[in-house]
Order: C-alpha cells, then structure tokens, then sequence
C-alpha cells in the first residue's frame, strides 16, 4: 500500500459524485432489503367470501412461527437450506481442489505446459455462457429420452426403464457437476493469478534452504494464498447460496421425493423456495416469501462476518469474481 | 505481477518423469470435458428428433433449416421469437452495461480523488455491501417496482444497475494503481471544472478498466433470468433470452429436441462469438479479480 494518497481540497465535489450512486442504492437496494424484513413480520389472509374475497396482509409472526420453525411449513425451508448447502459443498470441494492442482501445474516453472493461454480459454468458456441454457442443455441430455440418457443406456450403465430426472440424488449430482464444471476454470485463473503474485524471492530462498516443493507448497504458497482462498471460499458460497438458473430449469426443483414423513423437492434451492410464493398463483405469499428470505440474508450474512473477521486481522485485501 | 516465475518444483536429473505426459493428458480430458457438451448441441441441432432420442451421435445431419423452421413456427407458443428475445436482452443489457461502469467510475473516482470527511466510511460502507446479494431483497423490490410503477418496464431492470458496489471496488482497485491524483490537479490549474475533468480527462485515462468491467457487466445482465422473470413475468413480449430458453424446457407438451437444441445454439451463438474474439481480455480481467497486492 502506498502512504496516504495526495488528495485536492474540492471535498464537496465527492459529495455530489457519490449521489447517484447512494440515491439508486437507497431506493433499489437499501429500502427493499428493509422492506422485505418489515413485511415478513405480516401474515397473508383471506378477507370476504367467495368471488368478492381479497388476500390482504396483517401483523403477525406466524411466517416465523408456522412456517420457518413450525410444522406448517412442512419444514420446506430447512429442506431447501440443506439443498442448496449440500448443492455447493458437491460442487465447491471438487472445484477448489481441481483448481488447486491445475493452478500448481501451470505456474511450475520446471515443468511448463505448452498452450497454457488455450487451456484457460477453454476451461473457462463454460462460465460464461448463459446459465439457462446450459441448464436446458443438461436437461435435455439426461431427459428419458436424452442423448447422454441414450448413451448410457446404450453401454449398459442404466437399464432401459430408468429415468434419470426422478432420481432425487442423481439430480442433485449432475446440478452440482454443472456448477463444478461452469466454475473451476474462474477459480483457477483467480488462483494462478494469485501464485504468479508471490514474490520469486520468497521460493528461491526456500530453495537455498533445501525445503522440497512439497514444503514449498505448504509454508511458502499456501500461506501466502490464503487470502485470496477466503475470498473464493465466501464469493462461492454467497453465490452457490442464491444458487437459481440451473436447478431451476434443470429439473424445477424436483423430483418431490420421501423424505421421512414428507415430501420433499430434491433439488430445491432457497431462493426458488422464494419465488414459489412470489410467482402469481394460489401459492402466492408475500409475507412467507419474505421470511424465507431473511432467513437467506441471516446465513448470507453469517458467512460474509466470518470471512471479514477472518481477513481483517491479516489485513489482506483480495477479491475475486462472481 | 504476471511476470513473475514461481519456482516450486525441482526434477530430478536424468530421471524420465511421467509427470508432464500425464498432466498433458489430464488438461486434454478438461479441454474435452469442457466442449463436449457444446460439441453435442451442436451436433444435435442438425437432426431430427427422432434421431437424438435414439441416443447419441456424433455426425451431424442436414435438419438445421427444418429445426430452425419450426423453433419460429412455434414462436406463438412461447411468445416471443428467438431473436426478438435476444433483441429484449439488448435493449435491456446495452443501457445497463453504459450506466453501471458510468456510474461505478464516478463513485470510484469520488473517493480516490476527493477527500472529504467519512471517506473511509463510505468505502467500508461499499466493501460492506459488496457481500449483500440482491436476491435476498426480492420481495422489497417487487415493491419499490410498484410503488415507481416500473413493474412490468425494463427501466426496473436498468437503473439499479446505477449501484453496483463490485464494479466500484474494481474501478477503485484500478484507479488507486494506476492513475494519478496530480492530473485532476493539473486541469483544475488549467481551469476545467470538476466534472468536465472527471468526463474528459479520467475516463479516458480509466477505459482499459472501463472495458473489461463492461465486459462483465455485459456478461452478468445479459444471462440474468431470477429478476426478469420476476419483473417481466406478465410482459411476454418483452421477454429475454434466458426467458425464452427457460420456456424452451417448459414446453413439454410438443416437446422437439432438433427445435430445443436448435434453439439452444442459436441463444449462445452470439456471446461463444464475443468470448473467443475478447477472450484474451477476459481471462486478464478474471485473473485480476483475484489478485491485489
């Protein structure tokens, strides 16, 4: 870091630069995040009978009471939690460990791979294609009637009556592939990106030293790549939290299978559980999808403390995307 | 940064290693792994329905023009056209991308340059936000969309983009490298007024960072489906992209793979297109999100 920057005495000017920015922020962002906490204290009932019958909202807990502690709900809330954690951590573990290796491979000054630009483009196209589609095409390879379905069935891998998409489990893991597959290659250019930053001094004093490349990786790479880990560890689960494109239209959310006593949809994430209530229907409830929502914010916010206070004392600054 | 080389492997003299032939043949299955599925669509684009359902196949046919015609045959049914819904995610996406690097860099610029009291706070303020994911406050926005009665319009869909506090913090990282406070010093010598420094002078100076967060803003709102189609839902003939191709897998009833995956390749023609042409800015832009000091 530098010492403290020259700045110009026209301190109002920032101000008045920062106003769009905080006004937009205020009205899109800040109000409707209270807004949601406020209304989610509101419970949704019929008022008038019959054609003459309106829907209105009225102070009450019961969207905590019922639905997000109590057995209204079914435990539909705690079912999608467990989804969409379960979801991420099939697709995070493999993700950061495939990109570990890979952004090890590619920065070993000794063993250097030829077409290392052409690998990172490739490895990384898959997450910048839209999410829909790429959920469409995977639901279209594993339908019944499906290609990779075909192929499967072809080798004798699946028997002929098999169908892929009412298998709870195998939904859940084919979404999480997709998300492996769309998101190592990000992960690996951040991490690559983060080795090439660790001063070559700093090795070739270990070197001098004698430490092996195995102590190199554990003292010397691994410390000194933590910061940028916790931040991929957060802006990975932040998102695989608000995980919504894929399972949706992968397989909407089901299949619905036993789960105990319930039903339950097998691969239905929080923020769809969200929209269920948001969408027009008879399902339609604002105040429920409301405290679903904070309950989503609470676990949201939860992982971003730890990872603050996780940096803050290294006082590390690190980002990364999506 | 990039230059540097890291030393943290050493091979033994004389030894024949295995090593490179294997991590050769790992990074061709990743390569396969990752075109594969896009081989495929492709592929099945071009055959009949009855083909694929057969199973899979790796030689395309001649059904892409059938396929094509009846995808638009059966427009009515979704609502809009493929390309209508493409042109919908421009309309949308172009305006979004211009006022949310515009915007981020004003915001950026504001505190790097500027020093007025509860700077520091500001910035934490933005870092803070940065870990909020809009999703959360869906419900709410629904509301301010009904209370501004933009519900329904694509203005609901630009103007927050206003306040993107990630590409702020980008702007902010880029700015605090490289750009010097002196220059805004030297106009304002030269008797430029403040906001003509920061439109003629800094922007011009920021492009490189302007290009490749538009790069990524372009990308984000252009594959968006969660707020449109919450925003958009009553609206079908201003549905986007991915709200066609969400409605492509809804369409069960006269459900025709060659039509799905004809649909499928053309919705992610246009953006295959642009990566292979930007992706070697891409890629640097994605490598720079990871690392700061």
């Amino acid at each position: 870091m530098q010492k403290k920057r020259k700045t110009v005495e026209y301190g109002k000017y920032g101000y008045i630069f920062l106003v769009p920015f905080f006004l937009v922020f205020l009205i899109f962002q800040l109000y409707p995040l209270l807004y949601t906490f406020y209304i989610s204290f509101f419970k949704q009932v019929q008022v008038g009978h019959g054609r003459k019958a309106t829907i209105e909202l009225v102070p009450g807990l019961n969207n905590y009471t019922d639905y997000v502690f109590g057995s209204l709900g079914g435990g539909e809330v705690f079912n999608a939690i467990i989804v969409t954690i379960v979801m991420w951590l099939l697709n995070f573990v493999p993700q950061i460990l495939l990109s570990l290796l890979l952004a090890g491979w590619f920065t070993d000054a000794f063993n250097k791979l030829r077409g290392e630009g052409a690998y990172k483009v490739i490895m990384y196209m898959p997450n910048i294609i839209t999410a829909a589609t790429i959920a469409v095409l995977f639901y279209s390879f594993f339908d019944v009637n499906g290609s990779i379905t075909g192929l499967l069935k072809s080798v004798g891998i699946l028997n002929d009556n098999s169908d892929i998409l009412k298998s709870g489990y195998a939904s859940l893991f084919i979404i999480a592939f997709i998300q492996f597959w769309m998101w190592y290659g990000n992960t690996m250019i951040v991490l690559i990106a983060g080795i090439m930053g660790i001063s070559p001094s700093l090795y070739e004093a270990a070197m001098v030293d004698g430490a092996t490349p195995t102590q190199q990786f554990w003292l010397i790479t691994m410390p000194l790549l933590k910061p940028i880990l916790q931040f991929t560890l957060v802006t990975s689960a932040i998102g695989g939290l608000q995980m919504y494109d894929i399972p949706q239209l992968f397989n909407k959310g089901g299949p619905v299978v036993k789960w105990g006593a319930n039903s339950v949809n097998s691969t239905q994430t929080i923020i769809m559980l969200v929209k269920s209530y948001i969408d027009a229907g008879p399902k339609q409830d604002y105040g429920r999808a409301a405290a679903y929502s904070v309950i989503l914010f609470i676990i949201t916010l939860a992982i971003s403390m730890i990872f603050f206070l996780a940096t803050s004392e290294k006082k590390s600054k690190s980002s990364g995307v999506g | 940064m990039a230059s540097s080389i890291q030393v943290n492997t050493t091979q033994e003299k004389g030894k024949f290693s295995l090593r490179k032939p294997f991590r050769y043949a790992v990074c061709i299955i990743l390569v396969v792994l990752a075109l594969f599925p896009f081989y495929i669509l492709i592929v099945n684009s071009t055959l009949t329905s009855d083909l694929i359902k057969q199973g899979i196949h790796f030689i395309p046919g001649a059904n892409f023009i059938k396929n094509y015609n009846g995808l638009v045959a059966k427009t009515e049914a979704v609502g809009v056209s493929l390309w209508k819904s493409m042109l919908n995610s421009l309309l949308i996406t172009v305006p979004t991308v211009v006022l949310q690097v515009y915007f981020a860099s004003l915001t950026a610029y504001a505190v790097t340059v500027y020093h007025f009291k509860g700077r520091n706070f500001v910035w934490a303020f933005i870092y803070a936000i940065m870990m909020i994911p809009t999703q959360v406050s869906i419900v709410g926005f629904i509301k301010v969309c009904n209370l501004t009665h933009l519900y329904g319009s694509r203005l609901a869909l630009i103007i927050p983009a206003m306040a993107a506090p990630t590409t702020v913090y980008f702007m902010k990282q880029y700015m605090e490298a490289s750009f010097s406070v002196e220059i805004v010093e030297a106009a304002r010598i030269d008797g430029a007024s403040e906001f003509y420094t920061f439109n003629r002078i800094a922007v011009p100076l920021i492009m490189p960072a302007i290009a490749t967060q538009a790069i990524f803003a372009f990308v984000a709102s252009w594959n968006n489906l969660y707020t449109p189609s919450l925003i958009l839902a009553t609206e079908r003939d201003k549905a986007t992209m991915p709200m066609y191709v969400q409605a492509l897998q809804s369409n069960d009833k006269q459900r025709d793979f060659g039509q799905i995956y004809t649909g499928l390749f053309i919705s992610i023609l246009p953006i295959m297109v642009a990566y292979f042409l930007l992706s070697k800015y891409i890629v640097a832009g994605v490598a720079l999100g990871g690392v700061k000091e």
